[in-house]
């Protein structure tokens, strides 16, 4: 509600803004389906069966998921928040996920050790494909850097919220390290410096709606598997390591994907310190909070569990894989001249 | 190798207290990276200008190759040798 201060600029596109009342999300399949219709009504009312589990990375699947999830974050548009810790609908929860674990399992094979893993994420191969942030700064498109800020909001707008989830679930120095890197990402102790509140300013600066969920339609599976790995690591004690060996690698990988497309801003001219504060604080935050990760938060976890190593492998893994799949979406709707949002391209800037 | 230690706090934010001997500040040496310091920072520029951070924990750059000096911004990373200091 605090966004309300500010008058949110709102794109055409978008379902949702302060003055139309927001709306849930449209099915992509039976099982979102399903989820939607009985997020409809009152806790308890039963879910129905969804008989053989969906493919764990296709559209359907991952809006399911997306949604249960979301229930432990904020409100959803006309939903009861009961349905949070409906058994029944974490039981279903319970086998999209088990679905997405194990296909992640597959996708990354062997983990290798600790320090392979974070050395890919340090040191990418050279002549690889080109992510999304290198594709900005070879070809600056506005159009193109507002679809990657929409697809990006569904994490970027609770950024380091799934993440918070595992301060109860470390001791010592790899609580105290995790702690201060979110004490940082929350603004350290400052509202106007919170990173999901730096995203929103970032959105508005770029005529986009700030608003949560307010793009979650044309949001795709690929992406929506990024923040569903983090909640899926998240919500359960026992992928702990997952949870910690992500979380370094996204710190690990972000600064030089910041400063991109902090140089992407500044070749489309936009100088708007609401626009360009979000990715220089990153590349700075960011250099800082790799060391932490790195030696206190994965060197204690190590330390307390060495039996952690391979979550923690595998963790930085999927960081990669997932960033990867969803790069590769990106980089071949735009080679094909194609938006890579759901519903093709925005309303553009310049025709608002 | 744990040499970052939460610094004692006295319930003043700023200015920082001086460190006493029983709670010196802590400074890590990352081997081919940054200098980590607890924060707030301060840096005298060679050019007469300050640098202020206030993070809990600044990495101060050391291999000169940052964009963003005095701050690291990871350039350490790219191999000796490449000419470009620009990401990865």
């Amino acid at each position: 509600m605090t966004r309300g201060a500010r008058t949110a600029v709102t794109d055409g596109d978008a379902p949702t803004g302060p003055h139309r009342p927001p709306a849930l999300p449209t099915a992509r399949g039976p099982v979102s389906k399903a989820v939607l219709d009985v997020l409809r009504q009152a806790p308890g009312s039963g879910v129905p069966p969804i008989g053989q589990a969906p493919d764990p990375w296709g559209e359907d699947a991952q809006l399911a998921l997306y949604l249960c999830y979301e229930l432990h974050y904020r409100d959803l548009p006309g939903v009861d928040a009961g349905w949070e810790w409906d058994p029944q609908l974490l039981a279903l929860r319970a086998r999209l996920e088990e679905a997405f674990l194990a296909a992640l399992r597959t996708a990354v094979g062997d983990p290798g050790s600790v320090d392979l893993a974070m050395d890919a994420v340090l040191h990418p191969a050279r002549g690889g494909p080109k992510g999304p942030s290198a594709l900005l700064v070879e070809r600056p498109d506005v159009e193109r850097f507002r679809e990657y800020v929409v697809h990006r909001s569904v994490f970027q707008l609770k950024e380091a919220d799934p993440q918070a989830l595992l301060i109860p679930r470390l001791a010592g120095r790899a609580k105290a390290a995790v702690v201060a890197v979110e004490f940082d990402e929350f603004g350290a102790g400052r509202a106007e410096r919170v990173h999901a509140r730096l995203y929103a300013d970032l959105m508005r600066g770029l005529g986009l709606d700030d608003g949560c969920n307010a793009y979650l339609d044309r949001v795709p599976a690929p992406m929506l598997a990024v923040v569903n790995a983090m909640s899926l690591f998240g919500w359960h004690r026992r992928l702990r390591g997952m949870a910690a060996g992500h979380f370094a690698a996204l710190e690990a990988g972000s600064s030089p994907g910041a400063a991109r497309l902090a140089d992407a801003l500044a070749l489309l001219g936009i100088d708007d310190p609401a626009c360009t504060v979000f990715f220089t604080e990153h590349v700075e935050a960011d250099a800082v909070h790799e060391q932490l990760m790195r030696r206190e938060v994965l060197g204690g976890l190590l330390e307390d569990e060495p039996g952690a190593a391979a979550d923690i492998a595998f963790g930085i893994r999927v960081s990669t894989l997932l960033d990867d799949r969803f790069g590769a979406h990106v980089r071949e709707a735009w080679a094909a001249g194609r938006s890579s949002l759901r519903g093709g391209p925005l309303a553009s800037l310049a025709a608002r | 190798m744990a040499t970052w230690q939460q610094p004692e706090h006295d319930g003043e934010d700023r200015p920082p207290t001086p460190r006493s001997a029983a709670c010196p500040r802590g400074i890590t040496v990352v081997p081919n990276g940054p200098v980590l310091i607890e924060g707030p920072v301060e840096v005298a520029m060679p050019d007469g200008t300050t640098a202020r951070s206030e993070r809990v924990v600044v990495a101060v750059c050391t291999c000169l190759r940052s964009r963003r000096l005095p701050w690291c911004d990871t350039s350490h990373r790219a191999r000796p040798r490449r000419t470009s200091a620009r990401g990865e």
